[in-house]
């Protein structure tokens, strides 16, 4: 795994397209996270609301579990997973090579809309982030 | 991998706490948890299984305050001790920037600790690392229990065993009770963030 170093403009390109796409589609929160664990980015909702660090490291976690059973059953890997909640659900996606975009979302917002504008959004995160 | 966010001026590292099953790696998490102040600690992440054993890993986010102007983070993780459960512990090393390994001071537990410093070198290495490259800091844990009938091991017994041509700083500890906690947690730190400015921050002064 290479090191990241984030520069500001970067960055602040990744949020405009990320708020562009899911936030004011009605996501509630969205964090970039890359593989570790760490936050790269997160947009909408306070951070003090979600605990943001927490659901970064469960995340990366979850998709190296779940990555392990997509080998079982014969798959390199699981590109996207999606929880429902009976309020919110949370959709996760892989973005290439080497980082999650987290978006946690409520029931007024259809999965079908999330899956159209994160498919977007990935092919221009991959872009911005020089892959 | 160190993530350093120069538009917030801030810095993430992060510290696995490595071990044979039942060393003690949870409780040096939780006693730094109960130490420290709400403004330097996060909130600490334990996915619950059934039983105290580790299944998954734990979390602890701190902050210590700033280097050149740049905040430094950093979270603590511990990996499943028993030999099942490599897979989890692989995929918790993958980013990692400092280790602590914590190794059993019970005569029973000698095998486990070689074993498990063995599956750390071999993990390291499935991520491109050298357990020579990496800040590594050795904690002798259950030390307390020295004073009591139970057999274990000494230290020099421990040195040889694990350190072995390593030449890596090892510290006594006690973790139940806190003894040599924060003095492994401060030399790791000040290990990990020298290793992480010295090849962001300040590569000049390296």
């Amino acid at each position: 795994m290479a090191d990241l170093v984030l520069t500001a403009p970067v960055l602040e390109k990744t949020r405009r397209e990320i708020d562009q796409a899911l936030i004011k589609a009605g996501a509630h929160m969205v964090l970039l996270v890359d593989e570790a664990g760490n936050i790269v980015t997160s947009c909408g909702k306070d951070s003090s609301v979600i605990d943001t660090t927490s659901l970064a490291a469960l995340a990366a976690a979850n998709f190296g579990a779940t990555c392990q059973i997509a080998q079982l059953i014969g798959e390199d890997d699981f590109s996207l997973l999606f929880h429902k909640g009976k309020k919110d659900s949370v959709h996760f996606t892989r973005i290439e090579p080497d980082f999650i975009l987290i978006t946690v979302f409520g029931e007024q917002v259809s999965l079908g809309l999330i899956r159209v504008r994160v498919g977007e959004l990935a092919r221009t995160l991959e872009k911005i982030l020089g892959f | 991998m160190a993530l350093i966010d120069l538009s917030k001026k801030e810095v993430h590292c992060k510290i696995v706490y490595y071990g044979p099953g039942r060393c003690g790696k949870t409780t040096n998490l939780l006693f730094i948890y109960n130490a420290m102040g709400n403004n330097s600690r996060g909130k600490m992440l334990t996915i619950e299984t059934k039983g105290d054993r580790t299944l998954f890993f734990d979390l602890l986010p701190l902050n210590l305050g700033k280097i050149c102007g740049f905040d430094i983070k950093i979270q603590l993780y511990t990996v499943p001790g028993q030999t099942m459960y490599e897979a989890t512990r692989k995929l918790v090393l993958k980013g990692v920037d400092g280790l602590v390994f914590v190794a059993d001071s019970l005569k029973v537990r000698k095998a486990k600790n070689v074993e498990s410093f063995e599956d750390l070198c071999r993990n390291l290495r499935e991520h491109n690392l050298k357990v020579e490259e990496v800040p590594l800091v050795l904690q002798f844990n259950k030390r307390d229990l020295v004073s009591t009938p139970i057999p274990t091991l000494t230290c020099e017994e421990l040195q040889a065993d694990i350190n072995n041509g390593l030449k890596l700083p090892a510290f006594e500890a006690s973790a139940t009770k806190g003894t040599g906690v924060f003095e492994t947690l401060k030399e790791i730190s000040k290990r990990t963030i020298r290793h992480v400015t010295a090849k962001h921050l300040m590569p000049s002064k390296k």
